[in-house]
């Protein structure tokens, strides 16, 4: 079977999910089952076979796999957002659709990716001016303490984050690729680690520090986190060296350290971090309460689940229960109402994308176009696991999108653009010399 | 660059594991801790979402319901208020509060569900509970508290022969509606009819009487000499007025209840028999009734208010206990329990407040058999202390009482309380009738009265709620 004939049998499962879960949300919200509910999966399911036919002219030999799983989440994700509220989620269907529309104009635009190289530095300083953007005045918005956003009044919201990481690794695959030799070679041996060579380091550090200032200016800890790690990353996999990593994670752990004990913001988030269930840091403002809410949200779910809808998002007063349910605690609402099953379920999807993203890094032919791969392959898995890892108290909880399924129009078109990406590495590494 | 890539991709699948691994955590491992913690509201939520079901009164009057409050949950409304606030009590589902039939009936109301059910019951959008029928009467309840008119005390009726509850009141009372805080002055939820404690006074030569008569050490013939004041465990106690009977049958010593005499019948009988028939009758145990254990107490010699004497033990003063003084307390059930026993021919039956439960859709899911619990005496003794206890009602201390045309047998009581020459009484009441074939046993005991008799206090509101109960049918 062809490529893309596997990739349309993918999406059968994606829209058989759509159709269950609205039917599912239906049936709870008012005992009767709506035929909305196959409306909503037949567009869709539209929508998909759309973009599964815009690839099949455009990029035939791309990996079949991710557009379906991709779709597998963001289906899963609008039912999601819709059991939690229906006005965002015909919003995030909105964004889906802008976002599919990105996903084509980058396709068509950069048939030949390659041709980013060229403009690597103007990339990473638009970067690096969205990430300072949400502390700009007036435009910019804080929430909990972090700058995330950007508003631009009756027009749109937006989180720069998000598509400065593509950027960023933009940036950082064809810098890589320029000096993966040298960092190497010129690297020096004291003590029986080797150093890097410091000048071409230096842009590598210099992307470090703008990190930990994103840390400190915008209080953004998961995108720094996400950040850091996708360069680490990258960097092991251009030059192979794991004394670099090892660095680099002592680098970032001094600076964490220091952050954490004396950035009030942050030093708060880690209190609550390890001590969720006091009672005084529960009752706190800005304390534990959704920390501890998130966990308690998981255990009710157990094995099993509650089922669909039955998660309690709010307080009979009309006070939230669990905050921010449709954004950073989407997977513990995720758990509460399919359980440990459920959550595991979405986790192997998430797997598999970045499996099939490493893939594509692996059959690349060239080194921009491996660390490319590898680098939007291991943002997106670090965004993954930072949420994730926040909600279910890996570690502490810092606000980005899970990726597809949180409600949020910034995270969605970013991570289609991130998957036009990937296809059309993909592409060019099956097309035949 | 494909061998970093792939251990990259190991490191990738232990960050996923660490996700898998912690997500188990808190879904299994730690679930029932974290779902138990004080902090997590979200099993109170569900409560506050159950459709309890209805308590209603023998005839069908609904006592509570439960009607919709914001956010998709319930809230407990009382439409007959204080009427039956004590048997009913309150649920507050928001603060983890229940007392009374709403406690004690709370998994009938709730609905909980076990195996089968509870998996197809995820089905149904609203859990709803079971409806709770009472063998409260809401006329005998009435007639109690126009009968008390505002006296502090407690009137509680029984159905002898099944055990089934038909008054339970008491005052003060409070408003399940509006539950009062603790330091109210004028309402309380505390029961006196189950909690409260009462010197019993001449009504518990009852259970002198039978304790005597089905020993066989005495029968209501037995002649004893009524003169006064005697010595009881080397103290002088007097008649009432200092009266000197002279010898007198164990009848005509229940009827004009000579304290002298019972004092002698009990130390002659003895504190090992007598506690054992207090026992039969429910004496030193909480009484068998289907109420928040934390709502009822035990009736039994105390040393102090809050310190009991040991069954039997050799410190007490038998003969004024057998004259229901002594330390006995007792609580206004554990007497209409006494009465019920003679009633039904020495048998007491299981006191219990729920008749049946029935679900939504009309079945009865559970109905309350009535059930022995204890045998208390010889049916020949029943009859024998029967005839006693009319003879009280007919030419006696508790004439009040008569019902014209109904044979009422029953015991007054006048336990002096407060220091010695006040005037304070505690007067109190138990009876059954029809004598001949007992439908309501009572007890009616009143906190505190200047002066007044059991005879003249508290036998009228008896015989109010018996004419109540008695034309009703029951």
């Amino acid at each position: 079977m062809s490529a893309r004939n596997r990739e349309l049998l993918g999406l059968i499962p994606a829209s058989l999910l759509v159709t269950a879960g609205f039917a599912g949300v239906f049936i709870q919200r008012s005992n009767a089952l709506s035929n909305a509910s196959l409306t909503y999966g037949a567009l869709f399911l539209g929508l998909c076979i759309a973009a599964h036919i815009f690839i099949r002219f455009t990029l035939p030999r791309a990996d079949p796999y991710m557009f379906p799983l991709v779709a597998v989440l963001a289906s899963f994700g609008l039912v999601m957002v819709y059991r939690i509220n229906p006005t965002l989620a015909r919003q995030q269907a909105q964004w889906f659709v802008l976002g599919l529309i990105l996903f084509a104009a980058t396709i068509i635009l950069l048939r030949d990716y390659r041709k980013l190289e060229r403009y690597r530095y103007i990339i990473v300083l638009i970067s690096l001016g969205l990430l300072v953007l949400p502390r700009l005045p007036g435009i910019g918005y804080s929430a909990n303490g972090a700058y995330l956003g950007v508003r631009i009044p009756g027009l749109f919201v937006f989180q720069p984050a998000e598509f400065a990481k593509i950027g960023l690794v933009i940036f950082l695959a064809s810098y890589l690729r320029d000096t993966r030799q040298v960092l190497v070679q010129g690297g020096r041996r004291f003590l029986g680690i080797t150093f890097p060579p410091l000048k071409q380091f230096g842009p590598v550090v210099v992307i470090w520090g703008l990190a930990m200032a994103t840390l400190v200016v915008l209080s953004d800890t998961g995108s720094s986190v996400m950040f850091y790690g996708g360069l680490l990353a990258m960097l092991y996999v251009a030059t192979n060296r794991l004394s670099f990593v090892v660095i680099g994670l002592i680098a970032a752990g001094i600076g964490f350290w220091y952050l954490g004990t004396h950035i009030p913001h942050i030093h708060a988030r880690v209190e609550t971090w390890l001590h969720p269930l006091n009672p005084t840091l529960y009752h706190a403002p800005l304390g534990s309460y959704q920390v501890a809410n998130s966990i308690f949200a998981q255990a009710a779910g157990g094995l099993f689940g509650q089922g669909f809808g039955q998660a309690q998002l709010t307080l009979p007063g009309g006070g939230p229960l669990l905050p921010f349910p449709q954004t950073d605690m989407i997977y513990a609402v995720i758990t509460d109402e399919l359980g440990l099953f459920g959550a595991v379920a979405v986790l192997i999807t998430y797997l598999l994308f970045v499996a099939r993203g490493f893939k594509v890094a692996l059959l690349a032919r060239d080194s921009f176009s491996t660390l490319l791969a590898v680098g939007l392959s291991a943002m997106f898995a670090l965004q993954v696991f930072v949420i994730v890892g926040g909600v279910t108290r890996v570690i502490p909880l810092t606000g980005v999108t899970l990726p597809f399924i949180s409600y949020g129009g910034s995270s969605i078109v970013a991570n289609l653009v991130l998957l036009a990406l990937l296809l059309l590495v993909s592409d060019r590494a099956r097309r035949p010399e | 660059m494909n061998a970093p890539i792939a251990r990259l991709f190991g490191v990738v699948i232990l960050l996923f594991a660490l996700l898998v691994l912690f997500t188990s955590r808190w879904t299994v491992f730690e679930a029932s801790s974290l779902n138990n913690n004080t902090l997590n509201v979200r099993t109170l939520l569900d409560e506050l979402k159950i459709k309890r079901g209805r308590i209603l009164a023998a005839d069908g009057t609904v006592l509570a319901k439960s009607v919709p409050a914001p956010g998709n949950t319930w809230s407990r409304t009382y439409p007959t208020g204080r009427l039956f606030s004590q048997p009913v009590g309150f649920s507050i589902a928001a603060k983890s509060e229940a007392i009374g039939l709403e406690d004690s009936a709370g998994a009938d109301l709730r609905g909980i569900q076990t195996g089968l059910s509870s998996i197809f019951g995820q089905l149904s959008p609203r859990p709803v509970g079971d409806d709770v029928y009472t063998t409260l009467d809401p006329k005998g309840q009435r007639a109690a508290i126009q009968a008390l008119a505002g006296m502090h005390g407690s009137v509680v009726a029984l159905d002898p022969s099944t055990g089934a509850v038909k008054v339970m009141y008491a005052n003060p009372g409070y408003d399940n509606n509006n539950p009062p805080s603790s330091n109210s002055t004028t309402d309380t939820t505390f029961n006196r009819v189950t909690q409260g404690h009462y010197a019993p006074g001449s009504t518990f030569k009852i259970v002198t009487a039978t304790a005597a008569i089905d020993s066989g050490m005495y029968t209501p013939n037995s002649v004893i000499n009524g003169n006064s004041p005697i010595t009881v465990s080397g103290v002088p106690l007097a008649n009432d007025g200092g009266k000197s009977w002279g010898p007198q049958t164990l009848t005509t010593a229940m009827t004009y209840s000579i304290n002298t005499i019972f004092a002698q019948v009990a130390e002659h009988v003895g504190r090992g028999t007598m506690t054992d028939y207090m026992k039969r009758f429910g004496f030193y145990s909480k009484p068998p009734l289907d109420y928040p254990s934390f709502q009822l107490a035990i009736s039994q010699p105390y040393v102090t208010p809050t310190r009991a004497y040991p069954p039997a033990s050799r410190d007490e003063d038998i003969g004024r206990i057998g004259i229901g003084e002594g330390g006995l307390l007792v609580t206004p059930l554990q007497m209409a329990m006494v009465a019920s026993a003679v009633a039904d021919g020495g048998t007491l039956m299981t006191p219990h407040l729920i008749d049946r439960v029935v679900d939504q859709d009309g079945r009865t899911v559970r109905t309350t058999n009535p059930t022995v619990y204890s045998h208390v005496m010889k049916s020949s003794t029943a009859a024998e202390v029967t005839r006693m206890m009319e003879k009280v009602v007919e030419e006696g201390t508790g004439t009040a009482v008569q019902l014209g045309g109904i044979s009422v047998a029953g015991k007054t009581g006048t336990a002096q309380i407060g220091p010695n020459g006040s005037n304070l009484t505690q007067p109190a009441f138990v009876a059954f009738a029809p004598a001949d074939h007992p439908k309501i046993a009572i007890a009616v005991m009143i906190d505190e009265s200047n002066g007044g008799f059991g005879g003249s206090v508290a036998a009228p509101i008896a015989k109010t709620v018996l004419q109540t109960l008695l034309a009703d049918g029951a």
